[in-house]
Formats: structure tokens, C-alpha cells, sequence
């Protein structure tokens, strides 16, 4: 970590949450990614997380690769097993706070039955998920959140099949969060984050980013500057609004915004809880370290 | 270090291959298991979620096999000895997040009950044809373990075994059981926890600083630590340099995919388990792993009755496969019979291992039962010809 005293220039305060020397990252000029890692270390910055128990989780494409860039214990994981792996970190090592950080295909094609499944468990779980609206890493492919009649490279005479309305899919599966913003917002999306990360259970926050190397170029829709115009005059701050009427078009209003805020029992807690009342003084809670909560002192050999 | 006593059932109990595989794997010191429902493998998560809650361990049943066998992967990283069960379909859909293991250096334990197939096959009825899938099943090269019990008394001593050895080699190591051993039930004597040897995981003392979490020690392996200790560690299935970063250029992958590789090889000594019976004096060797070999062992007892010279080797650990000591059984002996419940698979390696020293008599079965002891007998009597 890095520290600022008087006599030094201040540092960039997000730059101590990054790898530098992985530095210069993949994203393309325009494209909106790390525009949220900034909001990201912004809100970790403001809630004071402890980082030592932080992990980030992540799948495979370009958001995928934020796992890569942040100075902190992460996971760059397989196509769309993001949140099955973290639901073993987090399970095996409840002190950790874990942030899966992936993006809308790897989310909810790919990974989609483990995204709705973890949902319904309320796995104390945060999953940020960057909407670029199409597979970016594999050349601009049909995402299952490409919107409307919109040309990629496998749907070269336009989409005609429906795209999922994240935020409505997920509060259904039973998230106890949920939220969207675009990287416009960055002061909302920092702040949104670090309200998800302070509530316990599954959280889930969609993010609106270009891609304009793919998405934008090949649609005529102009460059990352002429998409953040687009989301400055089309989206409409609606806090509460229901999910099902926030589903997205490919050039129409966007509807942003805390959409969920409610209360469930976290998966880990009606394991104990259910556990304890069942098996009584039988029941040995896993412990927060990983061990097994025996006392017979072979953790002590070990570390 | 010994096992942690609060989970060693020490005593003699009667149990079926399965539960005994469960018990061998919370003697170990597995606290975290995630499964899928299987059949004929179901049995071994079924024990372990009883069994769980009282050794402080934690058992979740997952959505799918993917999520299962990348779920114990997480764990893993967490702190936690961690191992998943599966059969035939759902060994299939595990295959990539086995080659995530093998990339990440993650230890953990496969336990693959195996079944008639292809596809969904012969759910309840054995079958040996997973063996060249648990070798080559995920893309590009990584050399694994995996061992053979034939009794339900080894699967519980090799479950602890494969445990000891993935945290040895930070490896993927696989228990292959097979239908009949899986439900076979017989006495099994679990030890005192003391007489029980159980392999610490490698977690490094050196300086956050300095720690490369792919740097490997000597014996080729690294060491480990886990998330929230403070190492900021970061792991990818991508090609990776020794801090773990991503680094995909030639001389990279060469450097960690020959050592992936080499770590099992090099070792390979140390790894081969196996049981060889009268081979000094044998014309003829038959060489089985898991149920086949109790089927083999009837033949063998019917031949030498007729007065051939017939030894034994079984496989106890079929990968890596033990060629140096069946190379040289094959310089001394006429054939090698292979019975295995599948077309053809690990007598490819006795063949290639002979390289044409020995005859190599194959008997196959396609599964569904096990063989006839008189078709094993018949290949001995004409591999003694």
C-alpha cells in the first residue's frame, strides 16, 4: 500500500487498489471498464473496507480481465463460473468479502443458471456486471443483453431475438440489491457500490459501458464520447422503479437507478442457523480461516 | 501431521465403497465439498452432507457439475481441503475446470464413480471408461493422478492418499471408483487419527513482498497461500508467469506447461502404487485395476490350477502410468492379458510399454457387469500357448 506524506506528491488515490506494473491494461480508448474499476476503488475508499479480506472474482472476456489489474487477492476464473467459484471462496472463508466483477455475457449466457441459482440462495455475494451489450473480447458476437435490431458479427443482418432485462431477471432469482447506472454516473455507481457492498446477501448492479470498437462502429452510433452523451440525455434516474419496466432498447430511455432494496436471510446464516437448531451442541460452525474449528492444534503446525 | 481427530470414525465398520470414499476424504481433512446428484456417485455427498455439520465442514449442493467442480476450486483457495463426486456425464462436463486445476495449481480431489456410457449410458451398472478421459479429458498438456481402488477398505485409504498427493504436487488427483466397488459393501477399518498420515497444504512463510505464488520450490512445486492473508495473490487460467500474471508469449507457456507436466513425471516414482504377485516366475502377467482385478485374481487362481505360470500386477495408480516397472515385467514374460470394463483404453499403455517385448492380450467388456472370470481365464491360457 502505498502511503502519502506532506513532502511527497500525492498519489493518485485509486492507484494503490491497481497492479501498475500490469500497466498499460487491454481496454480499447473509449471503452468504459475501467471508468468503473475507478468507481470501484472510489467506493472501497469511502466504506473503508478492510482489503486484506477482499477478493475479486472474476470470469472471462474484457471485464473479465479486471481481476488482472486490481492490487488485490483475485481470481480470473473460467467462461461464466465466476459465481460458483465464489460461492466456494466465500463459503469456505466467510471473513472474505467477495466481489465478482464480470461482464453480460459471461453473466448471463455462459454463467446464467449459476447467476439466478446463487440469487436464490442469497450467497453474500456482490456480482458488478458491465453491460456492453455484446461479446467484446471474441470480436463483437449476439450477447443474449444485445438490444433491438443491432448488426454484430454473428447477426450481420441485425438482432431480431429478445434481450434479457438484467435487473428483472435478478431481483425474480431473489437478489436483495439491485441496481443500474452507467458510467456516466460515476458518482452514483460509487456510491451504489459501496451501499451493495454494506448490505448483506447476493447484490447485483449492472453498469451501462461503449464498446466502441465493436458495438458503436459497426451500428453508426459514433465513439465512447458519443455513447456517454447518449447516456446523459436518455437516462432517467428512477429509484424504485419496477424491474420490469426498466428492460432496455438499443436507443431509447434508460432507466437507472436503485431498483431493489430489500431483506432476505443470507444463505450462510440460515445454514447456522438452521444447523444449530437441528444438530445443537453437534453442530461445529465452519470457521472463518478456512480450518475446520477443531482445537487440536494442527492449523498451528500448519501455518 | 496426523488427522484431526474430530473427523476419524476410527474403528471396523461395514460400508460400501462410496461412504467410504467420504470418510477417507473428512479424514484428510476435507471440510468443503460441493457436489451434483449422480448416480452411481451420489452416495459419497449424501454421507458427507450428514457427516459435515459435526466436523466443521461445509457441503453445498450445486446447479451443475461445472459449478460443483470449480465451487470446490474457490474453496480451496479459501483454506479449505475441498473435493467433489461425479460419474460418467457429469466427469464430462467437469473436464474444464480440471484443466483450471492443472493451470492454477489447485489442489483438490475428483472422486469419478464410473459408469457405462457413452452419454447417459448404463446409470446403475459399472463400467472402467473413464480412464483415458481422467488422462487427456481437459485441452493441452497437464499430467494428472489418479488411482484405482477395488475395495471399499482402499477407497478409503486412497481417498486420503489423492488428498495427500494434490497438496503435495498441488495437483487435481482423481479416485476412480467404478459401480461395483462404489456399492460394494465390505469391512473397512478406519485407523486412530494418529496412524493416519495426512499432508499439510504448502502454505508459504515467506514475506508478501517477496512470494511468487508460482515460483516453484526444487521439487518443480510452489508453494501456496491463501486469500486474505495479505498476499494479494492473483490466479488465471491463462498461460501466467511465476507471480501469476498473465503472460502469454511462447517461452512462457513452454516454461510452465513443461513443468505442469514434469512435476508428476519427474516424481513419478514416488506416485506408482501397484500389487504385483508371482512375477518372477511368470510366462504370462495379467494386469487389471479396480473390480477388474478381483474378477482377474479368479482366472489367475483357475490357471495356476492348471499349472500356468501366470503373475499379477495391479494398478493402483494408473496415472502417471507405472511403465518402468512393467517394462521390465515385459522383458521377462511371453503376454500381458488386460481384462478392463471398457474397449480398450489402459491397454494401450501396456502395449505401449512392451513395445513389442510381449505379446499383449487384450479382454475387453463394454460394461454393464463385470467380466466372466472363464473369458480372462481363456486369454491366459492362450497368452501361455
Amino acid at each position: 500500500m502505498s502511503t502519502t506524506t506532506l513532502n511527497t506528491l500525492p498519489a493518485n488515490p485509486v492507484e494503490q487498489f491497481l497492479r501498475s506494473e500490469r500497466m498499460p491494461h487491454i481496454w480499447c480508448p473509449g471503452c468504459g471498464i475501467g471508468t468503473t474499476v475507478n468507481c470501484f476503488t472510489r467506493a472501497l475508499i469511502e466504506t473503508g473496507v478492510e482489503l486484506s479480506n477482499l477478493a475479486v472474482v472474476s470470469g472471462i472476456g474484457c471485464t473479465g480481465r479486471v481481476a488482472g489489474y486490481v492490487n488485490l487477492d483475485s481470481f480470473h476464473t473460467t467462461h461464466g463460473r465466476a459465481i460458483p467459484f465464489a460461492t466456494g471462496l466465500k463459503l469456505a472463508n466467510p471473513k472474505l468479502n467477495v466481489v465478482v466483477y464480470s461482464g453480460d455475457g459471461d453473466l448471463f449466457a455462459i454463467g446464467g443458471n449459476h447467476l439466478i441459482h446463487a440469487a436464490r440462495r442469497n450467497v453474500d455475494l456482490k456480482v458488478i456486471c458491465v453491460n456492453n451489450l455484446i461479446y467484446a473480447m471474441t470480436g463483437g458476437q449476439t450477447a443474449p443483453t444485445t438490444p433491438g435490431d443491432v448488426i454484430t458479427s454473428t447477426s450481420p443482418y441485425g438482432t431480431y431475438d429478445p434481450a434479457f432485462n438484467l435487473p428483472y431477471l435478478v431481483e425474480a432469482a431473489g437478489a436483495v440489491y439491485v441496481a443500474r447506472w452507467t458510467v456516466f454516473h460515476v458518482r452514483q455507481l460509487a456510491k451504489s457500490m459501496g451501499e451493495m457492498f454494506k448490505k448483506k446477501g447476493f447484490g447485483f448492479i449492472e453498469v451501462l459501458s461503449p464498446c466502441p470498437t465493436l458495438y458503436q462502429r459497426r451500428n453508426k452510433m459514433g465513439d465512447g464520447l458519443d455513447a456517454l452523451k447518449y447516456y446523459k440525455q436518455a437516462s432517467k434516474i428512477k429509484h424504485g422503479a419496477p424491474t420490469s419496466e426498466v428492460g432496455l432498447t438499443k436507443s431509447g430511455e434508460i432507466i437507472v437507478g436503485k431498483f431493489v432494496d430489500r431483506e432476505r436471510p443470507e444463505f450462510m446464516d440460515m445454514m447456522n442457523a438452521h444447523l444449530s437448531q437441528r444438530l445443537g451442541d453437534e453442530y461445529i460452525q465452519p470457521t472463518l480461516d478456512g480450518g475446520c474449528g477443531s482445537e487440536c492444534g494442527n492449523c498451528e503446525e500448519v501455518l | 501431521m496426523q488427522a484431526d481427530p474430530i473427523g476419524v470414525l476410527t474403528g471396523a465398520h461395514f460400508l460400501d465403497g462410496d461412504h467410504a470414499c467420504c470418510e477417507g476424504a473428512i479424514a484428510a481433512g476435507a471440510r468443503f465439498a460441493a457436489g451434483y446428484p449422480i448416480t452411481p456417485s451420489t452416495e459419497v455427498v449424501e454421507r458427507f452432507a450428514m457427516r459435515a455439520p459435526t466436523v466443521g465442514g461445509t457441503f453445498i449442493q450445486m446447479e451443475d457439475e461445472l459449478a460443483a467442480s470449480i465451487a470446490i476450486q474457490g474453496a480451496v483457495w479459501g483454506g479449505a481441503k475441498a473435493f467433489t463426486v461425479t460419474s460418467g456425464p457429469g466427469f464430462s462436463l467437469m473436464m474444464e475446470h480440471i484443466g483450471y486445476a492443472a493451470m492454477t495449481e489447485t489442489p483438490c480431489v475428483f472422486v469419478d464413480v464410473q459408469r457405462g456410457g457413452p452419454s447417459t449410458g448404463l446409470p446403475t451398472l459399472p463400467a472402467q471408461g473413464d480412464m483415458m478421459q481422467v488422462r487427456w479429458g481437459s485441452h493441452g498438456d497437464y499430467d494428472t493422478i489418479a488411482l484405482c481402488p477395488n475395495s471399499p477398505q482402499e477407497c478409503f485409504d486412497l481417498t486420503v492418499t489423492a488428498f495427500n498427493l494434490s497438496e503435495r504436487y498441488r495437483v487435481p488427483v482423481f479416485v476412480m471408483l467404478d459401480e461395483v466397488v462404489g456399492h460394494m459393501t465390505e469391512k473397512v477399518v478406519i485407523p486412530q487419527p494418529d496412524k493416519i498420515e495426512v499432508e499439510p497444504r504448502r502454505f508459504t512463510r515467506k514475506d508478501p513482498k517477496s512470494f511468487r505464488l508460482f515460483e516453484p520450490l526444487e521439487d518443480q512445486v510452489p508453494e501456496m497461500a491463501k486469500a486474505g492473508d495479505g498476499y494479494n495473490v492473483h490466479v488465471t487460467g491463462l498461460t501466467h508467469d511465476e507471480r501469476g500474471y498473465p503472460n502469454m508469449t511462447p517461452p512462457v507457456q513452454d516454461k510452465l506447461v513443461k513443468r505442469l507436466r514434469s512435476k508428476i513425471r519427474d516424481n513419478a516414482g514416488k506416485i506408482w502404487m501397484y500389487e504385483s504377485r508371482d512375477i518372477d516366475e511368470a510366462e504370462v502377467v495379467v494386469v487389471s485395476y479396480g473390480i477388474t482385478s478381483r474378477v482377474a485374481q479368479r482366472a489367475i487362481d483357475l490357471a495356476k490350477a492348471e499349472g500356468i505360470k501366470v503373475g499379477k500386477f495391479r494398478l493402483i495408480t494408473a496415472w502417471p502410468f507405472p511403465d518402468k516397472p512393467l517394462r521390465e515385467i515385459a522383458a521377462k514374460v511371453k503376454a500381458f492379458v488386460v481384462p478392463e470394463l471398457n474397449l480398450g483404453q489402459m491397454v494401450r499403455e501396456v502395449e505401449r510399454v512392451a513395445g513389442g517385448q510381449a505379446r499383449t492380450i487384450h479382454v475387453p467388456h463394454a460394461g454393464g457387469s463385470v467380466h466372466r472370470p472363464e473369458d480372462i481365464l481363456a486369454a491366459i491360457r492362450e497368452a501361455a500357448r
